[in-house]
């Protein structure tokens, strides 16, 4: 095993890329592409001889860097025409370059700066909170559903006598299928009225099994979309379905 | 029920409880108005300044906190073995830096100005609830967008997004270093 040498690690390509600059105190708006399109590209090569691993988007910087680096040694063709309409990001093709590394060595302060903070606020202790467990019986935050809560309230609802009475009874013939669009559409044109809903106001007592089954359903598919959102008070206190889109506004299947 | 007695209270309410406390919490506690809770609040911070206390109380927008001085770690830290205190990773914290300026920002937009993928970085910010997801962007592929926490101001001392440096002064510091 041959020794290695440590090389100063980098976040990326930016960082890398700015790092060189700085190094060679060149000023960022004026990047001699040539000898920094060198040092990046002797850098990767001791990185590859490191085995270090050379990820895609190292290799994609030194790509545009090459082509800049090409760009740069055309000839500028002149056309009177079009060098009026010319903008400065088209006149020199280091322009997206340089605003992004500007743009990335903004947040690269930011996050020394962070860093910074972090170290102060490091040495800051806090008080764990007491044991309060004894004088709670009840969790009185707002708790968002989830689907398995909505499960036990289905089988709560499906346990109620009123609906076990109108439960369906077999070989019957039912009315039209109770379609999932329709029980959508119907839920949406109540939250049109209201933007929130009482979980039971959804049933009523004629409801049968199918409806049930397509309001949750819609229920779900609506919570999936975003559409509305689910709150219980504390436990086994009433649902709220609160509408969350503008009125009107499309939902994606 | 004097002042004095309603910051007692307080302070008591805020040893107990630990986690930041909100105003609207306290308020409902003691039966006030939120504005003047607020501003008993913020005379405390001052009161504790003043007098030097041990004990300082924090503010993270409207919530309050207790803690600890940071120039008294030294002698803190003697209390027991010394921690090896593990800060962000430099790739979570660029990560972050860039969330918390240009929030709510998708994932591919930040993963354009560092150049690099960001997934571990944002599962791990994600993971010390620094960043929360704050939805989905309409458009093609739904992007999920993040945003900055409030653990994410108190992790950093700040009591509210502004604090956070500008990012012109920053720039000014970079040419002034660069001259």
């Amino acid at each position: 095993m041959g020794y290695k040498i440590v090389l100063d690690t980098f976040e990326g390509p930016m960082d890398l890329l700015l790092h060189l600059i700085e190094k060679s105190k060149i000023d960022i708006y004026d990047i001699p592409i040539n000898e920094i399109t060198e040092q990046y590209l002797d850098y990767l090569s001791k990185m590859g001889e490191m085995d270090l691993e050379i990820t895609s988007e190292f290799l994609l910087m030194a790509a545009t860097l090459l082509e800049i680096k090409s760009k740069l040694l055309l000839p500028v063709t002149k056309n009177k025409d079009d060098v009026e309409q010319l903008e400065i990001e088209q006149a020199d093709p280091r322009y997206d370059l340089v605003r992004s590394l500007v743009e990335y060595r903004k947040y690269k302060y930011a996050s020394s700066k962070l860093r910074d903070f972090e170290e102060i606020q490091s040495k800051v202790y806090y008080k764990p909170k007491e044991d309060l467990s004894d004088f709670i019986d009840e969790d009185d935050d707002l708790i968002e559903m989830d689907l398995n809560k909505l499960i036990t309230i289905f089988k709560k609802l499906m346990l109620k006598g009123k609906i076990n009475d109108k439960t369906l009874k077999l070989n019957e013939i039912e009315r039209d299928d109770y379609t999932l669009e329709e029980c959508i559409s119907i839920i949406k044109n109540k939250l049109k009225k209201n933007k929130i809903l009482k979980f039971y106001e959804l049933f009523n007592c004629d409801t049968n099994r199918n409806e049930i089954i397509s309001i949750f359903l819609s229920l779900l598919e609506l919570v999936k979309s975003k559409y509305i959102a689910i709150y219980q008070k504390k436990n086994f206190d009433e649902i709220f379905i609160k509408r969350l889109k503008e009125e009107g506004e499309e939902i994606n299947g | 029920m004097d002042k004095k007695e309603i910051k007692a209270i307080i302070e008591s309410l805020l040893f107990i409880w630990g986690d930041p406390l909100s105003v609207s919490d306290i308020s409902n506690i003691l039966e006030m108005e939120e504005k003047e809770v607020k501003k008993i609040l913020d005379d405390m911070i001052d009161e504790f300044e003043i007098n030097r206390r041990g004990i300082r109380i924090i503010r993270i927008k409207n919530k309050y906190q207790l803690g600890t001085r940071p120039e008294h770690y030294q002698w803190i830290s003697k209390l027991t073995e010394k921690k090896e205190s593990k800060g962000l990773s430099n790739a979570a914290l660029e990560t972050l830096a860039i969330i918390a300026y240009k929030q709510p920002i998708t994932k591919s937009e930040v993963e354009a100005i560092r150049g690099v993928r960001c997934d571990k970085a944002i599962d791990t910010l994600i993971s010390k609830n620094l960043i929360r997801e704050l939805g989905r962007l309409d458009k093609t592929g739904k992007p999920i967008i993040y945003g900055t926490t409030d653990e994410f101001l108190r992790y950093f001392g700040l009591k509210e997004l502004e604090d956070l440096p500008k990012l012109d002064d920053l720039n000014s510091i970079v040419e002034n270093m660069e001259e």
